[in-house]
């Protein structure tokens, strides 16, 4: 793996809080939904993942995600 | 046939955040330009808006959002509507709409290519955008979109929205304009056409006059089915009695020069309003200080009023704001209203040598009292748009409030 789990975190976290979601509420266990994050930030998620670590997420792929934990997890195990 | 009624104003203008800034700094003779743009200086978007919502929005639907809020507070609507939501409407004008974010999503092109947009591009920038987020913010569920008519959009989205509520499509519309145009490449363009001012000074009917300070803002009313408003005992800060608008099909840019297509409008105004020329107290005018529009809006005055417009105060705030493109329209019937209802009649801001082409009283120096017999009275405010697009508003206020409120502070 070239990326590690802890960087992956910290970009994903920074990509949400600017999409305005409440640092305190940033948990691994955190639903999107819970945060916030729609169908437009996923889209902006995976453009920033895509640049930062050269991970293409599919439509397919973003469905999967229901929490922070998730999207972390499926972006660490493919960069 | 159902009277409209306006029962709340806001805006964002370069003289400050709010409607009461508004009238009280054009009232004083003060001027928003600096350096040859007038921006909205004091705005700040982050306390009118999340951030989710400010980075959902571009600069002309951050105004438009900040002047709503102080509409519908000002309505008492912020915490909800008194009308089922599908009845109340939402139209705001743009000449542009997100001019910024095409911009900068342009250079990412160029630079990144294609995975360098945004997913946030399109909806920012459309030009409907100001309408839509106005929507979501305050679930007005009623009839809804943008209106583009360059800087007639801010007039004919109030206009519509007057229609839509006599037709009965809506009780009440929220309605009004909004530009954020203070962009490098609209600079450009509008400097490569010779429309802005080269000394960067806006002075409206003046003789020196030598094109338009470009200026930025939004301006926001709620206009309601007056029956229910005075139902629900709102206060009424003005009627919208007429509206007319038509089209030059003359020139791209250039207005007819006799001024017949702008003419057409304000007689049809005035006649949806059931008035005359002679009922007239003020004239709010387009008046951008291009030689063209200025000298056109006076033979179209002089054209649809007869003789009359040679006894009625002509002023336009361009020379206090700078022009508002798509939100002039609205700034202005705000402006409009606030005045009627202060009882003052505003200075033409910048004008110190009158063309004496022009030749009507164009209001230079300072603001004065409004005159005349009792009952209502009566203000046009005129819109004229690149694509020869006019639109004309005919609102009255009760001279009792004018009266009453020139006494003290001005109601809003």
């Amino acid at each position: 793996m070239a990326t590690d789990t802890q960087t992956v975190e910290q970009v994903i976290n920074e990509a949400l809080v600017s999409f305005g979601a409440e640092p305190g509420d940033i948990t691994p266990t955190a639903t999107l939904e819970a945060l916030n994050i729609d169908s437009l930030d996923l889209a902006e998620l995976s453009q920033i993942v895509e640049e930062r670590f050269g991970v293409e997420l599919t439509s397919s792929d973003v469905t999967e995600i229901a929490t922070v934990g998730d999207a972390v997890a499926l972006v660490a195990s493919r960069a | 046939m159902r009277e409209v009624a306006v029962t709340a104003v806001g805006c964002v203008s370069p003289l400050g955040v709010g409607a009461p800034a508004l009238l009280r700094r054009w009232l004083e003779g003060d001027c928003g330009v600096r350096d040859g743009e007038a921006p909205c200086a004091s705005f700040d978007p982050s306390e009118f808006l999340s951030v989710k919502e400010a980075r959902r929005a571009d600069r002309f639907t951050q105004l438009a959002l900040a002047a709503g809020a102080e509409t519908m507070a000002a309505a008492g609507w912020q915490d909800g509507l008194p009308y089922e939501a599908g009845r109340v409407g939402c139209m705001i004008g743009t000449g542009v709409g997100g001019l910024g974010t095409i911009e900068a999503n342009h250079a990412s092109l160029t630079a990144a290519g294609a995975k360098g947009v945004s997913p946030l591009a399109v909806p920012l920038m459309m030009g409907n955008a100001g309408t839509a987020a106005l929507s979501m913010r305050h679930g007005l569920r009623g009839p809804a979109f943008g209106i583009v008519s360059a800087c007639a959009a801010g007039a004919h989205a109030i206009g519509t929205a007057m229609r839509t509520i006599r037709w009965g499509d809506a009780d009440a519309v929220l309605a009004g304009g909004s530009e954020a145009g203070l962009t490098p490449l609209a600079r450009a363009a509008f400097g490569a056409m010779g429309a802005t001012s080269g000394c960067g000074i806006s002075r409206p009917f003046d003789v020196r006059r030598d094109g338009f300070v470009m200026g930025e803002g939004a301006g926001v009313l709620l206009l309601e089915d007056a029956a229910k408003a005075r139902e629900r005992g709102a206060p009424i800060l003005a009627l919208l009695r007429g509206y007319g608008a038509s089209s030059d099909a003359h020139h791209l840019t250039a207005p007819r020069a006799g001024g017949e297509g702008a003419a057409a409008a304000i007689s049809a105004a005035l006649a949806d309003a059931g008035l005359q020329a002679r009922d007239v107290d003020y004239v709010n005018a387009h008046g951008t200080s291009t030689p063209l529009n200025d000298s056109a809006e006076t033979s179209a005055l002089r054209l649809a009023l007869g003789e009359r417009a040679r006894e009625i105060p002509v002023s336009s705030l361009k020379g206090s704001t700078g022009h508002l493109l798509g939100a002039a329209g609205a700034v202005e019937a705000v402006a409009t209203v606030l005045a009627l209802r202060a009882g003052m009649i505003p200075a033409t801001v910048g004008l110190s040598e009158t063309d004496p082409e022009l030749g009507l009283d164009f209001v230079p120096g300072a603001a004065r009292a409004l005159t005349g017999g009792g009952g209502a009275a009566v203000a046009l405010s005129n819109s004229f748009g690149f694509g020869g697009h006019n639109a004309v508003l005919v609102l009255e206020v009760e001279r009792a409030d004018a009266g009453a409120s020139a006494a003290g502070r001005p109601a809003l």
